[in-house]
């Protein structure tokens, strides 16, 4: 690891702009996509059309997509913006099914109730089906946030610096330690975002661990993530 | 006073829950809908709150006809109990209690304090107040549900199948609380239930439906007893089977109740 001691200071701005690119995808995402979720799972029509379109996206190969975007939104084309509109789009076209289902979850009995207690149609969206989603919600959350570190790392290939610069570079260098230290800090970084994932979760979502029945186990994300690798993606 | 005036519902998919109905609910007693499941008694009642709007005819409050009143404000000034309480599962029980109020623009101190009184009302030791619904079981739960109905003191109260998903003994308890506090609360009580027994128990006026909203006989309890309007209603509280058929046989100089089926139920004591 002598190459790590003589490059800290190479490897630490790599992992921050690696974060930021990395959080602005999700939390983008995230935002963008809940209220699309929210509004599908009312309508299943439109559910069945916004899933389809998603899906397909997400069958673009995200180097291509870093490829075409430019040309699209007028980017230049070693602008992270590029990395940062393409994650995002991916990220909305995981998060919208997850939002969807996760809006689907809500028991109908305490909706019904809600609304005969007097609650106001904006009101109950935001303080009983929003918090009532939260776990599906923070499930899907999770996925999309080891998902966006990883695919971050295909815009190095874009000259988009991050984490993934170390594998192009170590691979023309013919350095295996460049190489590790860029797996492991991605690794890494995504474990950090899911730890900080859960414990929000924890945090906002007191009740949702003193629940007697069994809510819906969450898909474990790097499950998802390694059946999102099978799929071709990267 | 609630009236429904010539009342229709046929729901968007095509079924008529609802024929004609008409009836006056008169203020602060108990009235109940009973039936078998799907003739209606549910539709009916969330009539009352506009969950339901009528195809047909109209539903008057007070001699307003609630559908000029906005909906929401409607249901805030209409306590709703329903079948498996309905909690909030995301709130503490002191907060599914205290939202009601704070709907209705109470401040939050107050609303507090009131929600940890009407938790004693209905019985509840108010060290549950903090738990989350979930960590309840079925009949606590189901006095929450009574005490977020009764919270905002409203006048009127609807009341759907509340003890229907509780075991027989905590039900009982639960009609008991019930009753006793209608003596002091003096509400407009509309109840639905599919049991007779709870009918009789719990209704001033106690409707008999059939399919479609039919009224089969409206009454109460010891009207419908005494005069059952035909054999539905017959068969329905039970007279056939003979539970309801009491005479009197004499043991050692007691005089001892006897219902049709043979069983002793009491004994008769002279006044
Ligand atoms: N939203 C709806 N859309 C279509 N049909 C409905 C709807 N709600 C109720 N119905 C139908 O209307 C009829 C009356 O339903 P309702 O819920 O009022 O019955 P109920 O007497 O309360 O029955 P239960 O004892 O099972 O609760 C039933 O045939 C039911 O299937
Ligand atoms: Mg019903």
């Amino acid at each position: 690891m002598r190459w790590f001691e003589n490059n800290t200071d190479k490897v630490v701005d790599l992992l921050l702009s690696h974060v930021w690119l990395s959080v602005v995808p999700i939390v983008l995402g995230f935002v963008i996509a809940v209220p699309i979720g929210w509004y599908a799972n009312r309508h299943p029509r439109v559910r069945g059309v916004l899933l389809t379109m998603a899906g397909v996206l997400y069958t673009v190969p995200s180097l291509a997509l870093f490829l075409i975007l430019p040309s699209i939104i007028g980017t230049g084309f070693l602008d992270p913006l590029n990395v940062v509109v393409a994650l995002t789009m991916y990220a909305v076209a995981i998060m919208a099914r997850s939002a969807s289902d996760a809006f689907g979850s809500v028991s109908p009995g305490v909706l019904d109730a809600a609304t005969a207690a007097g609650f106001a149609p904006a009101g109950r969206a935001f303080q009983v089906e929003l918090p009532l989603a939260g776990p599906v919600l923070v499930a899907g959350l999770r996925v999309v946030a080891v998902s966006t570190v990883s695919l971050v790392s295909v815009g190095a290939l874009t000259g988009v610096n991050n984490l993934g610069s170390l594998f192009t570079e170590g691979y023309r260098t013919d350095n295996d330690a460049e190489i590790l230290v860029g797996v492991i800090g991605i690794v890494a970084l995504a474990l950090v975002f899911d730890g900080l994932i859960v414990l929000a979760g924890r945090l906002l979502l007191p009740w949702s661990r003193s629940s007697r029945s069994t809510t819906r186990s969450p898909v474990s994300p790097i499950m998802s993530f390694a059946q999102h690798l099978r799929g071709g993606r990267v | 006073m609630i009236e429904y005036r010539s009342i229709g519902k046929t729901f968007a998919d095509g079924t008529e829950a609802v024929g004609d109905f008409s009836l006056v609910l008169p203020s602060r007693t108990t009235t109940v809908f009973v039936g078998s499941s799907g003739c209606g008694k549910t539709t009916l009642l969330r009539m009352v709150n506009r969950m339901v709007d009528p195809s047909r005819g109209q539903v008057l409050i007070d001699d307003v006809d609630i559908a000029t009143r906005n909906r929401v404000e409607l249901r805030r000034s209409i306590g709703y109990v329903m079948q498996n309480a309905g909690l909030l599962p995301h709130r503490k029980v002191i907060d599914n209690v205290a939202t009601v109020l704070r709907l209705n623009g109470v401040g939050k101190k107050e609303a507090r304090d009131r929600s940890y009184a009407v938790l004693e009302t209905v019985g509840l030791d108010t060290s549950l107040a903090t738990k989350y619904p979930s960590q309840l079981s079925g009949g606590q739960q189901q006095r929450v549900g009574v005490a977020r109905g009764l919270v905002s003191d409203p006048n009127i109260l609807l009341m759907d199948e509340p003890f229907g998903a509780v075991d027989p003994i905590v039900r009982e308890e639960l009609q008991t609380e019930l009753l006793r506090l209608q003596r002091d609360l003096d509400k407009t009580i509309v109840f639905v239930t599919h049991d007779i027994d709870e009918a009789f128990l719990l209704g001033d006026q106690v409707v008999i439906l059939k399919k479609g909203g039919e009224v089969a006989q409206v009454g109460s309890p010891a009207d419908i007893l005494a005069a059952p309007a035909d054999d539905f209603v017959r068969s329905f509280v039970g007279i056939d089977k003979g539970s309801r058929t009491l005479h009197v046989e004499e043991r050692d100089g007691v005089r001892v109740v006897v219902d049709g089926t043979g069983k002793a139920t009491g004994v008769l004591e002279s006044s």
